[in-house]
């Protein structure tokens, strides 16, 4: 009997253990990143883990996702995530999910300087910064050009010539660039929540009208590109590399930057705030960055980085649908996300919500 | 005359290259017990699914009261059936059980509940009416499937095996009172049974079938004592059994040597042996005198003279094993029950005879069991 | 000994009750007190019922809450209306390796991911799918036709989805149906609609209750074939529990439709069982 007590004591610890090793940390080498799809290609992450000995551990993730895991378990469980910059300083102040950087260790000098400090600007809580820019690209339209030439802008989905041909999704980017097509200036009122309630109103006006010439709110890339694909749908909204993968196959779709301005993004680098492993992501920051990887990096996710000179290490064939949708002045037209202030999210969640329940 | 209740000619079915039932006519006289009794396998079961409609016949007709069923659904045949494991309704109470045919037939509700009354009165069950079929004994479940198909007033009733769940007491108890049940009610039955002591008790006429063919069709005395074929004679009680070839035959009464060389006389009823005939012969243990001298016997046709080989005590059915004096075959001799033979034990030397015309003679059939 | 016996109990049942507290027990214990917390500020927060006056103040929620329960019902009936004959036929007809095969087919879908099997419908059903371009080469229409993205795909997707968990159940009541009381039911009289209505179907009850109640729970918090095959006006409100923790971080709402789905799934339930004079132990057991 004495015995049975003493296994059943050995059993129940050594399960006890078994379960810390499954949650408890993993070794400090280990690099845990919570990044989008593309943005770590296996081929990058073999040379990283030869050059520094550091292993990596990718899971891929999108914005909402990554903030709403972080948030879960308070900053653990990943060692380095890439969010898009205006979502940082809201989930920062709200929920703390994050830790600040320190610039010391970043290697600044690969960073194109104007991107650099616009995103450490965006990214700063407490006079601290926490995040520094990696990929960026921009979202607009991709259009079938043969079928629906007439497509130039956000508000053109709505026409007639390509009704129950459009598809779009329904999620805030759709507000912000209907708003911008509509003569709105959504990131104006960011401050000033009655403004922008009143915007958004007159885009949720405008997006129930349109529905009925919509085919289906697209949830997934895979899903758009297959509606494009198809020719199901012939304009819809979606980001500038859907459009440059869906050209490489059929000339006639493209990416076109809507005359309204195309909304840019960046994706960037935090470090969460219970992250384990600093040494090794600040190793990864300064390992992606350099020209030779950012180029890599490109081809694998189809958008540009925020690595200087790495334009040399690009595809001319990516260069070529690069100029052909963005012409100089669509560039300087480009309508960078400006961090979103906590709580908009509510006011544009009801509207999406009504505009989906609207018959 | 009558018609019969039940009357089936030159029944057949085949199941692919099988043939399960092979020309059988046979017809139920009205209000009379009727057995159908084989081995298992033998397609009386065939027969039975038949008559009830669940499966139809390769050839031949069925008819009732004269009339061919075989162009009426099952649910529309005035036949009613029992099922070997009742099949009572177990999401039903005992007289929602019984009101199940009324209720298909469109009968009133109060009718419904006055004859269900009934019939559960004229069972012995008349306060069963709400409970549950979960909740009733064996025989109580027997007597209820039965009156769910009598209240009904089928013309015949099938009986599938009824008994063949119940343990063996109640199977002697519960032959009683389906025979009972049966003269109660007037309804002609059709039983089918592998077991010879039930249709042997119930039955007006008993059909002894084998490999889809009816052996004989007769009372129960004259398969017992008048068995028409040696599978009848095999199947319906016991027998010594013995096989040889015909040395004499003068008239009804024939000689024969067996293969072990023992010398015997028998009677072939008619079934036109001659000399030189392998045949078998069939005598009962309980057609066999046995006595202690030899002059005891005298009276009768075959005498033999032999030792005990073991004694078999079963009650009123005891029987001694004795092997003839210069013979290996066994003879199986039933004890009478005076108590003469009480002390009778291994190795003792015995007398038995027996008549020539309790001596059944058949030509040898290879495949008979 | 005694001690050891406890132990060995205590070891048995270790796993079962850690499973329950940790992962079912604690989690909804954390989600309601969460779906009472009423967020005032940046970071500030109250104990309050605003998240449930939310959910009844606002008519677009119990609209697409009651449209999914609605839905789920739908569901639930027609799966039972196409499995039952399909698991009659598996339990009664189909004897030896056919019913196995037959079995084995309903599974089949089983061995790929829901994802998949969307996506399969949704090849299938798409305008320049597989059904489009079949009726428009037999001539039977002129152009494409679009059958995804209504409620009759999301319907389709939902009852292929869950019609394995209705089938199983049902062939296992009705394989323990006994022949011959079928037969009987013929026998003293009953057509076929009669003898399924008083005898198969009673009997089958405890195999329709719990396969419905699976059934009804699998359609309920379905989220991949609603958001999927439904299209534009396909609200669930499985995404619109993913909307509020996910896009919105409007964690203190999510967590309050959370419950209230919990409660309008626990009641149907309760009213199924009431309705069939089932007991969950008579269903499950």
């Amino acid at each position: 009997m004495k015995h049975l007590t003493k296994r059943a004591v050995m059993l129940i610890s050594a399960t006890g253990i078994a379960t810390f090793g499954l949650f408890g940390a993993a070794s400090a080498d280990t690099l845990r990143l919570l990044t989008w799809g593309g943005y770590a290609p296996e081929d990058v992450v073999a040379m990283f883990e030869a050059e520094t000995g550091h292993t990596v551990e990718v899971t891929l993730s999108n914005n909402e996702e990554m903030i709403a895991k972080l948030r879960a378990t308070g900053g653990r469980g990943f060692d380095l995530a890439q969010p898009s910059q205006d979502r940082i300083s809201g989930p920062q102040e709200e929920f703390g999910i994050y830790k600040p950087i320190d610039m010391s260790k970043i290697d600044q000098s690969q960073f194109i300087t104007s991107m650099l400090n616009a995103t450490l600007g965006n990214t700063t809580v407490g006079g601290q910064p926490f995040a520094v820019p990696h990929v960026w690209g921009t979202s607009g339209l991709v259009v079938n050009t043969a079928k629906a030439p007439g497509v130039k802008d956000y508000l053109d989905l709505c026409g007639a010539d390509v009704a129950g041909a459009v598809t779009y999704r329904l999620k805030r980017p759709t507000l912000i660039g209907f708003a911008y097509s509509m003569g709105l200036d959504p990131f104006a009122a960011y401050g000033d929540v009655a403004a922008y309630t009143d915007i958004i109103n007159k885009v949720e006006a405008k997006l129930i009208e349109c529905k009925p010439g919509v085919k289906t709110y697209w949830g997934g890339g895979d899903e758009l590109l297959g509606l494009m694909r198809s020719g199901e749908t012939v304009a819809s909204m979606a980001w500038d590399t859907g459009g440059w993968k869906l050209n490489a196959e059929n000339p006639d779709i493209t990416f076109v930057a809507p005359a309204s301005g195309a909304l840019g993004w960046i994706d960037t680098f935090v470090l969460p705030a219970k992250g384990e492993a600093d040494d090794a992501a600040y190793a990864w920051i300064n390992f992606v960055m350099r020209p030779d990887i950012a180029g890599m990096i490109t081809a694998a996710a189809g958008n540009f980085t925020a690595s200087k000179g790495a334009d040399e290490h690009v595809s001319d064939d990516l260069k070529a649908r690069y100029q052909a949708s963005f012409p100089p002045a669509a560039v300087d037209n480009i309508k960078w996300y400006p961090p979103v202030p906590a709580g908009l999210e509510a006011i544009e969640g009801a509207a999406l919500d009504r505009v989906k329940a609207a018959n | 005359m009558t018609l019969p209740d039940l009357e089936c000619l030159s029944l057949s079915k085949t199941f692919g290259g099988f043939t399960a039932v092979e020309d059988v006519s046979f017809a139920v006289p009205p209000s009379s017990f009727f057995s159908i009794l084989g081995p298992s396998g033998c397609g009386k079961t065939t027969i039975m699914r038949m008559i009830a409609g669940f499966l139809d016949p390769t050839s031949g007709d069925i008819r009732i009261k004269g009339r061919s069923i075989l162009q009426t659904p099952p649910n529309k045949r005035p036949v009613n059936m029992v099922f070997q494991h009742l099949a009572l309704f177990p999401m039903m109470n005992v007289a929602d059980n019984i009101g199940y045919g009324l209720r298909r037939k469109g009968v009133p509700r109060p009718e419904i509940d006055r004859r269900v009354g009934e019939v559960l009165e004229r069972i012995s069950l008349p306060d069963a009416g709400r409970r549950r079929v979960d909740e009733l004994s064996g025989g109580q479940k027997q007597r209820i499937a039965i009156a769910r198909c009598i209240v009904l007033e089928p013309d015949v009733l099938l009986l599938d095996e009824p008994l063949g769940a119940l343990d063996l007491k109640l199977r002697e108890h519960m032959k009683i009172e389906l025979k009972a049940l049966q003269a109660a009610f007037g309804t002609t039955f059709v039983y089918i049974t592998h077991d010879q002591s039930e249709a042997l008790v119930m039955s007006d006429q008993i059909a002894v079938m084998n490999h889809g063919k009816f052996e004989q069709v007769a009372s129960a005395a004259e398969l017992y004592y008048r068995p028409a074929t040696s599978f009848v004679a095999g199947f319906v009680g016991d027998n010594n059994r013995w096989r040889g070839t015909l040395t004499r035959a003068e008239g009804d009464e024939l000689q024969l040597t067996t293969d072990a060389g023992l010398v015997m006389t028998g009677a072939q009823h008619g079934r036109g042996l001659r000399p030189g005939d392998k045949a078998e012969i069939f005598v009962r243990p309980e057609a066999i005198r046995i006595a202690r001298a030899a002059a005891d016997i005298k009276g009768f046709d075959n005498r033999l003279s032999g030792k005990v080989t073991s004694t078999l005590f079963n009650g009123a059915a005891s029987r001694v094993l004795l092997r003839p004096d210069g013979s290996h075959d066994e003879i199986q001799v039933a004890l009478p029950q005076s108590g003469e033979f009480a002390d009778l034990g291994r190795g003792d030397d015995v007398h038995v005879g027996w008549n020539a015309a309790q001596a059944n003679v058949f030509p040898a059939n290879d495949e008979a069991g | 000994m005694q001690t050891g016996a406890r132990i060995g109990f205590i070891l048995l049942f270790a796993p079962l009750l850690l499973w329950l507290g940790l992962l079912i027990v604690i989690p909804h214990i954390d989600l309601f007190l969460l779906s009472l917390r009423e967020r005032i500020g940046v970071g500030e927060y109250r104990t309050s019922l605003a998240n449930y006056i939310a959910f009844f103040g606002e008519p677009l929620y119990l609209v697409t809450f009651m449209r999914t329960a609605i839905m789920s019902v739908l569901a639930t009936v027609l799966t039972l209306i196409i499995g039952f004959p399909v698991a009659f036929y598996i339990a009664k007809f189909a004897k030896g390796r056919a019913q196995s095969v037959l079995f084995l087919l309903c599974l089949v879908p089983f061995w790929v991911s829901e994802l998949v099997r969307t996506f399969g419908w949704m090849i299938l059903l798409r305008e320049t799918g597989i059904f489009s371009e079949l009726l428009q080469w037999s001539g039977l229409v002129d152009g494409p036709v679009e059958m995804l993205y209504n409620d009759a795909a999301m319907m389709v997707g939902l009852v292929y989805t869950s019609m394995l968990f209705m089938i199983v159940p049902l062939i296992t009541t009705l394989e323990s149906l006994d022949d011959s009381v079928i037969e009987a039911g013929y026998d003293l009289g009953g057509t076929g609609p009669s003898v399924l209505r008083e005898i198969v179907i009673p009997h089958a009850m405890p195999g329709i209750v719990s396969g419905s109640i699976v059934v009804f729970m699998l359609s309920l918090g379905n989220y991949l074939t609603p958001t999927m095959l439904g299209g534009k006006d396909s609200l669930w409100f499985t995404e619109m529990i993913y909307a509020q923790f996910i896009v919105r971080f409007n964690w203190e709402l999510g967590a309050a439709f959370g419950f209230m789905l919990l409660i309008l799934s626990s009641l149907i339930v309760w009213a199924m069982l009431r309705l069939t004079g089932q007991t969950l132990e008579k269903t499950m057991g």
